[in-house]
């Protein structure tokens, strides 16, 4: 399976990204830069966390104009996975691919530490190799994950199930504690956690290694079959 | 336009304006001798930034001459963007420290996120990559005045602001309050980065015909004469410098880390210096004079954020973000496409001559012309006359004094709940501290530990300086500033390399203050010589000064050390119930400085802690063999709070384990005394025989699953702690202050 790391100026978690798949996963990965005209040769789709344009304005709000992202829209469409992670999570809801939208942390201030996740939702091709309700240990590193949608788009997000992720303690203010969430095909996700930190026990766990293994095994799964 | 507003040369000289730009009459003659004229507007502005202390060290060269500076692995020693050490495999380990205090002192949040931004250029412009940022933090009582909490809070976000934008991860540091903070701040940074051995770049201008371009940010008209304003002691009037505080982008810059670190794998560059403090002037004049050639530029196409600016302007500027990088002739359009990728301009503004001279045109005249060296290596050298203070020679008559403790617990309680000793949660959570993944031991340990991708390596980092030892004694003091960097350091499993350094002091005109100076580099130079760790670069911050009162001497120390494998990284925290517990190093009756006698007397006094830096070498040694051999579980430096707190430390987020432990000698100096070169190690039963052969130490305990902290002194309990209320009051104390 070969992914592509989407660079936009401004993203810093782009090479933590592409070391997870090519030392932890032991996939094919490059990074691609935020002016490609083309991800038809990318199997998944990554969207890394930073800080695109500096967000200087709100975050996402410029990457979502960039050229690769008419692309990244073409592969969602197509059915490939895409994951944005933090400042991907972000763009993703800023290009209307997931609903809602994302304001400061209650506490104003950027925060980073490990965070326990719920999976809510192990039905998914991110998620299946984690155990419904079982709790994970991922970090977060932002100063904007306090996600907000409406009342209407929050039920249909339950009635879906597309709420995967949600906080054991809400460390941003987030509606109903959600750390993540998916479109209603099944096959983008947003989340702010990084599960591309937590790939590796040496520094101090590997409890989102499972979510990457999903992808791949979905992925072969699909490739036998037609082939 | 306004160019017709500058004074004339006879003006500036008749009236004494160069007074205003810090030159003093002999050195505004001197520069008459130098040019054999008297300077125009714009000449002076540059000696006047160039010849500030901040720029040429005027005060203190003669002392910081007294460093130890070269050893087997230095591959730079002081005199570039930043010191470089060998760590073998091809590869070099590159850092530096440096201060942005009077910024932060009146605009805290900018002041602070220049700071960084400055430092990750010095550490890039040699051509590596930023892998870490540290910072060392230095504010009045948090308990003393909203200001204080403001500038706290806005200096720790402004830290944030930019180290988490710009993707370095900020790994560790230390912060210590005292009121004589208050009105001066200090606030230092410091960037390790990696580099390979054949990208090693210099900020020198070779090779006469070469061009000079400028590439990253406009320049606007911030922070004209920040250098200047560094160089000052603060006063009330302070808050109209403001315009000399710059503004940052931590954008801009990750958009020019990659686009600098591209560069310097093309055959084209010749040259790369950051325009930092004296920003174009700086760069030109000292990247002409090192290589020996001189520099012409025309100013009309350096990239301008503003209308109007005069040749003044735009030298004396320090608007960040801006390099100022020499290419070979004819290889301009390389560059130009490279930075444009990245969105950057690349502009030719000039070219490197023979005649040893900077000369700068604007609008078609020559506005300056004079000689490079002159700027960069001949500012006047002042050795400035040194006093023994009356109060140094009081305190080194008075007796050991031991504080009257009534309860030990309710005295550890308090002393974990020092700002000074209390967790640093509240900051380091704001700190994106794992970005690019290498984060093997994050900030509240003795050292942070990043690996080295692709390595069985990783370096440990810390800064360090307890300034109150140094303000009772600067040569003791100096000296345990150094040590105890490398306690921590070995403490965590590695050898320490190096130290880079940033000397923050008052103002050096007055002798006592030249004296503190002068006595702490010689305990630094001595530690340093004795611990195996040159000096490769650093930072000297002088006048610190609020309202004619001087902060304590605080000469912060940054190490780095390197840890050969990954298995010898150690942490501070208890591992296993049943571990044994080893007290390594003498106990003595020492509480100048302390935490205790600030928390019983609300002052320090007397003689610091002694250090024997034979014993600190081979207390080291013997740990960091103990630690290689595998039969350490933890290690933890014993520091401020003494024995008592650094045991509750290494309790901290254990999660149900607990400490039983007995202690001899008098109770008050056996918990909480400040004695050095000592550490807590806790090893495994089964490691005790090998341990106990490669280590002097006391077996004071054992690991219990209590979680309970009991130390007991002649058969009686003296301290019984749950370790939860014990973290709490830690953790809390902090966020409670800022409430």
């Amino acid at each position: 399976m070969k992914f592509a790391v989407i660079v936009f100026p401004g993203s810093n978690c782009d090479v933590d990204m592409y070391h997870a798949i090519k030392d932890e996963l032991g996939e094919e990965v490059e990074y691609v830069w935020h002016d490609a005209e083309s991800l038809d040769e990318f199997d998944g789709i990554l969207l890394p966390g930073g800080f695109s344009y500096g967000d200087y304005l709100r975050t996402g709000a410029i990457a979502r104009f960039s050229r690769v992202m008419q692309e990244v829209v073409k592969a969602a469409q197509a059915g490939k996975p895409v994951l944005g992670v933090c400042n991907g999570f972000q763009i993703l809801l800023e290009s209307g691919l997931l609903p809602g939208a994302m304001r400061r942390n209650e506490s104003l201030k950027f925060i980073c530490r490990p965070t326990k996740l719920k999976v809510e939702n192990n039905q998914t091709m991110f998620t299946s190799l984690y155990e419904e309700g079982e709790l994970v240990t991922i970090p977060i590193a932002h100063g904007e994950g306090n996600y907000y949608c409406d009342e209407e788009t929050l039920q249909k997000l339950i009635a879906n199930k597309q709420i995967v992720f949600t906080y054991e303690n809400n460390p941003n203010g987030s509606l109903a504690n959600i750390a993540g969430i998916i479109n209603e095909q099944g096959n983008v996700l947003g989340m702010m956690p990084h599960p591309e930190r937590a790939v590796d026990e040496l520094l101090g766990g590997a409890d989102g290694l499972k979510l990457f293994k999903a992808i791949v095994k979905q992925w072969r799964e699909a490739n036998v079959i037609k082939a | 336009m306004s160019l017709k507003l500058e004074p004339s040369p006879e003006q500036i000289k008749q009236e004494k304006l160069y007074r205003e730009m810090g030159l003093t009459d002999e050195e505004f003659a001197m520069v008459e001798g130098i040019l054999g004229r008297t300077p125009n507007y714009t000449e002076t502005g540059l000696f006047s930034v160039m010849w500030s202390e901040h720029c040429s060290y005027k005060n203190s060269k003669p002392v910081l001459k007294r460093f130890p500076t070269s050893g087997e692995r230095v591959l730079q020693g002081p005199g570039e963007g930043a010191g470089i050490v060998d760590i073998g495999d091809k590869q070099a380990v590159v850092f530096k420290i440096e201060s942005h205090n009077h910024p932060s002192a009146i605009e805290p949040y900018q002041g602070a996120a220049t700071g960084v931004g400055g430092i990750i250029r010095d550490v890039f412009s040699m051509g590596a990559r930023p892998i870490a940022l540290l910072n060392s933090l230095r504010f009045g009582e948090l308990d003393a005045s909203s200001r204080v909490r403001y500038l706290f809070k806005e200096v720790v976000a402004g830290i944030a602001g930019y180290g988490n934008c710009i993707g370095i991860p900020t790994v560790g540091g230390e912060i210590q309050f005292d009121a004589c903070y208050e009105g001066n701040p200090l606030v230092n940074a410091m960037c390790v980065g990696i580099i390979d051995h054949k990208d090693i770049k210099k900020g020198q201008a070779h090779g006469v015909g070469n061009t000079v371009m400028y590439v990253g940010a406009k320049t606007g008209r911030d922070g004209i004469h920040g250098a200047t304003f560094a160089s000052e002691e603060l006063t009330e009037d302070s808050d109209e410098k403001r315009p000399a505080v710059q503004v940052g982008d931590p954008f801009m810059e990750k958009l020019l880390i990659e686009a600098c670190l591209e560069l310097i794998q093309l055959d084209a560059l010749v040259g790369i210096q950051d325009m930092g403090a004296a920003g174009l002037t700086s760069s030109s004049a000292e990247m002409a004079s090192k290589a020996g050639s001189g520099i012409e530029m025309n100013l009309d196409f350096v990239p301008q954020r503003e209308t109007g600016m005069t040749a003044y302007e735009m030298m004396l500027s320090e608007s960040q973000e801006r390099m100022l990088i020499v290419v070979k002739k004819g290889r301009e359009q390389e560059i130009v496409d490279l930075f444009s990728k990245y969105g950057l301009e690349a502009v030719a503004i000039g070219h490197v001559t023979d005649d040893k001279m900077l000369r700068l045109l604007h609008k078609g005249e020559v506005v300056a012309n004079v000689p490079a060296d002159a700027l960069a290596e001949d500012a006047p050298v002042y050795h400035k006359p040194s006093s023994e203070p009356a109060y140094f020679r009081e305190f080194q008559a008075m007796e050991n004094d031991i504080p009257q403790v009534e309860d030990y617990n309710e005295t550890l309680i308090s002393l974990l709940k020092q700002p000074t000793i209390a967790s640093k949660e509240w900051v380091y959570d704001q700190y994106d501290h794992m970005v690019r993944t290498n984060t093997v031991v994050a900030p509240g340990s003795d050292a942070a530990v990043v690996r080295i991708r692709g390595t069985k390596k990783a370096l440990a980092m810390t800064t360090d300086c307890n300034s109150r030892y140094i303000y009772l004694d600067p040569e003791t003091g100096g000296k345990i500033a150094v040590a105890e960097a490398a306690r921590n350091v070995v403490a965590s499993g590695a050898k320490p390399l190096a130290i880079t350094d940033c000397l923050n002091f008052g103002n050096p005109e007055k002798p006592e203050i030249f004296w503190q100076f002068e006595k702490s580099v010689d305990g630094m130079s001595e530690a340093c010589r004795k611990l195996n760790a040159p000096v490769i670069g650093g930072n000297v911050s002088l006048y610190n000064e609020t309202n004619g009162t001087a902060v304590y001497p605080t000469p912060v120390v940054g190490m780095v050390g390197l840890v050969e494998d990954l298995e010898h990284i150690t942490t501070q925290v208890f591992k296993t119930e049943g571990d044994l517990i080893y007290l390594v190093g003498e106990t003595k009756d020492e509480f100048g400085g302390s935490e205790l006698q600030k928390l019983t007397y609300g002052r320090i006094f007397g003689k610091a802690p002694e250090i024997d830096l034979d014993i600190e070498a081979k207390v080291q040694k013997q740990v960091l063999a103990a630690i290689r051999a595998g039969v350490v579980a933890s290690a933890h430096d014993i520091a401020e709070g003494g024995l008592a707190v650094a045991l509750a430390e290494s309790l901290f987020g254990t999660k149900g384990l607990g400490a039983k432990v007995k202690v001899e000698g008098n109770i008050t100096s056996a918990l909480f005394s400040e004695s050095q070169s000592r550490f807590i190690v806790s090893v495994k039963k089964e490691h005790q025989e090998q341990f106990e052969q490669l280590v002097d130490a006391v077996k004071i305990g054992e690991i219990t699953d209590s979680a309970k902290l009991e130390i007991y002194a002649n058969n009686k309990v003296v301290i019984n702690q749950k370790v939860a209320d014990l973290e709490d009051a830690w953790r809390g104390a902090i966020p409670c202050l800022l409430k």
